[in-house]
């Protein structure tokens, strides 16, 4: 393989100087005031603070409030990943085949993605609705059977559908663009050889997609557990009884709503921690797994 | 309407940009948004018009969180505004940080008379220091009513609306067998069935009356009537009476009501402008004061909604400006300008009664809001029912909501989750102490 270098590392320096800049105005020095903030009680005026060590810390780790919004996320993030990538997958590999229309759906199918979190919350809100939604058949029938507003599992369940449906189309166009990276001569192949569809898919183009299956989930995971907040905002507002109060929405009320600047500062700490931790574990024992080609 | 005033805006900065040289310029930032939020534009622009030695530059911030959290930030960078809208909730950090110029304070150094003592007490206490000085100006102030639909009483055969809760229970019954399946249209608000039901019963919600004396404050709201008044209001959803009616279940209390599918419904005074405007012809509604227990007597209810706070680190001339400004919008004309154009009450006596003169309050759309007047002031305030100020409000709220709302799901008794909401409420107050450490309120 060939490198190029640079010669004069002045050079180079001043090249990506603009960038690192960015990065630290950005990332670096926010980032590092929220550590600072977290080991101390924080004044919202900007009155000064107090150095209170690992208190926050202690705080939040031992509130059980604080472990059923870390249940929750990772619920919601697991289980909204496992719905849009199966979902997308499915979509794609029926994308690929060509069937009858496959063009209108391969656009309609990526539009979702243009949505903004909060647009689809209000969406789902009338989805879900349990006195006047589309869903409001299922109370007609057997009244009082659904209703987000009161049970908390289902307010659960509602939140993971409508998140993953945002991730289903980002997911559809990276599955259907790996897929139709796959060379179509190894699947006529296949077909030549008498494999049925089903059984093409499993043996030749679902291990062929693994390095974007590996992608995605990480992307997936990551994303649920960070960018979950438009939704939940829009549809459950953290409840009810806390039911939804991700790890990312109890951030943003604590901290915006509730001026507990250290207590939000603490919290992000810890997703961040949780976030990088997963995405390790992602690497070191499913990225093991992939072969790229 | 936006675009309009928006271009009105450009307008008159651009029309003003050559007089401007010698005009001092200030912003004030509000909270309130939609056609709210235009009157309080439409304030400024009256302020502007009436004279030209200051300008002022009125932002929306489109809600009274982003309004206080977009000050904080803009502050800790040095870029605030002279003035701010603030609401209830955020007034204990705002005392806390001294970072504002009293108004009382302020009005006196640039000898601007103002009659303080004619602010209604109900009102001025919530924004006043121990000493009764007032730290911010008083501006569009509320009180929770109930609405009820005048037939649907009328077929059940009441003819008063129920001044007590007993009273309150037998319509419900009474409006229910005469055949409306919700009499009541409940949303669970901290704001009503507890803050301002405590001050109408003059019961504590915590320790050091309800915070004024210190900052070691305990919640004490799992052991009054408060308790008894949530277990009242489980039993009547359980039973049918009772529907909890809000945004996210899909129709809020106040559309279950409007559209006449419920009887009753609680909410703010500065509702009624709102359901006089979006009630469809012929829906016959009144409103009527928070019931009491019998066995209580009824005291006077609190402000709700924001004040104006003048913030710290401003020049001279921006402050005689903002004087100016809280000055102009403490004159009756301004009062009846903002009471007619919203659902908001007057906050001086002066002014309600100069209202009282012109007949106001004597035909719709604005007959029924003098209940507001009636239960602000119906007792002078006790140490119990000046206010509430305690730290970490917003949140000490959202522990009620969520407890309740495990409760009303049947995850817990109501006593139990009440108990919860204090325990952990209790903790935000610590949290709250050892940040202000070694601060008390002035």
């Amino acid at each position: 393989m060939r490198r190029a270098y640079f010669k004069n590392n002045w050079i180079a320096a001043l090249v990506v100087a603009p960038q690192l800049l960015i990065i630290f105005v950005f990332f670096y020095w926010p980032a590092s005031q929220a550590v600072y903030w977290a080991f101390t009680l924080e004044q919202p005026w900007g009155g000064g603070n107090t150095w209170v060590g690992l208190d926050n810390f202690r705080q939040a780790l031992g509130d059980p409030v604080y472990w059923q919004s870390v249940t929750a996320s990772i619920i919601f993030a697991l289980s909204s990943t496992v719905l849009a990538m199966g979902m997308a997958l499915i979509l794609a590999l029926f994308a690929d085949r060509q069937l009858k229309g496959y063009k209108i759906f391969r656009i309609g199918l990526i539009w979702p993605y243009a949505i903004a979190a909060p647009a689809v919350g209000l969406a789902f809100r009338f989805v879900f609705n349990p006195n006047a939604g589309l869903l409001s058949f299922v109370n007609k029938a057997m009244p009082g059977l659904w209703d987000p507003t009161l049970n908390g599992n289902q307010a659960l369940i509602m939140v993971i559908v409508a998140g993953s449906w945002k991730l289903i189309s980002y997911n559809f166009i990276f599955f259907l663009a790996a897929l139709q990276s796959i060379p179509r001569s190894l699947v006529e192949a296949g077909a030549m050889d008498g494999a049925g569809v089903l059984r093409r898919m499993r043996d030749i183009q679902l291990p062929l997609l693994a390095p974007t299956f590996f992608f995605i989930l990480v992307i997936n995971i990551t994303d649920s557990f960070t960018d979950s907040f438009g939704i939940i905002d829009t549809l459950t507002g953290g409840g009810p009884a806390r039911a939804t109060d991700l790890m990312v929405y109890k951030i943003y009320s604590d901290g915006f709503r509730g001026f507990d600047y250290s207590g939000a500062a603490t919290q992000s700490i810890i997703l961040m921690v949780l976030v990088i931790a997963l995405t390790f574990v992602q690497f070191r024992y499913i990225e093991r797994r992939v072969h790229y080609t | 309407m936006n675009i309009k005033i928006t271009t009105l805006a450009l307008l008159a900065t651009t029309g003003m940009a050559g007089a401007a040289a010698a005009q001092t310029s200030f912003e004030y930032w509000y909270g309130l948004s939609g056609d709210l939020g235009n009157v309080v534009q439409e304030t400024c622009n009256r302020f502007n018009a009436s004279q030209s030695e200051y300008e002022i530059v009125c932002v929306g911030q489109d809600g009274y969180e982003a309004a206080v959290q977009n000050t904080i930030a803009a502050f800790r960078a040095n870029q605030h505004p002279t003035i701010v809208q603030s609401f209830d909730a955020g007034t204990a950090d705002l005392m806390l940080s001294g970072e504002f110029y009293p108004v009382q304070q302020m009005m006196a150094d640039y000898d601007i008379e103002i009659d303080w003592s004619n602010y209604f007490p109900g009102i001025s206490n919530y924004y006043a220091a121990a000493t009764g000085e007032l730290f911010s100006m008083p501006f569009n102030s509320s009180t929770p009513v109930y609405y009820y639909n005048e037939d649907m009483l009328a077929a059940a055969g009441i003819e008063e609306a129920p001044l007590t809760w007993e009273g309150f229970a037998e319509a419900l019954v009474a409006i229910k067998d005469s055949g409306v399946d919700c009499p009541y249209a409940y949303a669970p608000s901290t704001w009503i069935d507890l803050e301002q039901f405590s001050m109408a019963h003059n019961i504590p919600v915590a320790s050091n009356d309800n915070g004024y004396a210190g900052l070691d404050s305990e919640l004490l709201f799992n052991t009054t009537q408060h308790v008894q008044h949530m277990e009242n209001i489980q039993s009547w959803i359980n039973d049918g009476y009772a529907h909890i009616r809000t945004a996210q279940s899909g129709l809020s209390a106040r559309d279950s009501f409007v559209q006449g599918e419920c009887a009753i419904f609680f909410s703010s005074i500065a509702d009624h402008n709102t359901v006089g405007k979006i009630a469809p012809e012929g829906l016959n509604w009144e409103v009527q004061m928070i019931p009491v227990y019998e066995g209580f007597e009824r005291h006077n209810t609190v402000v709700g909604g924001a004040s104006l706070w003048v913030l710290s680190g401003k020049t001279e001339e921006e402050y005689r400006g903002a004087a100016a400004y809280l000055s102009f919008l403490a004159t009756p004309e301004s009062e009846e300008f903002w009471a007619s154009n919203t659902g908001y009450i007057p906050v001086t006596q002066t002014g309600y009664d100069a209202l009282i003169d012109k007949g106001f309050y004597d035909a719709a759309p604005y007959a029924g809001r003098e209940i507001a007047i009636r239960s602000l002031t119906y007792t002078a305030p006790t140490n119990l029912t000046r206010g509430i100020r305690l730290g970490g409000f917003i949140q000490i709220r959202s522990e009620w909501t969520n407890e309740v709302g495990a409760a009303l799901a049947g995850q817990k008794t109501m006593q139990e989750a009440l108990d919860t909401a204090v325990e952990r409420g209790n903790v935000i107050l610590d949290r709250f102490a050892r940040t202000y450490a070694g601060k008390t309120f002035p």
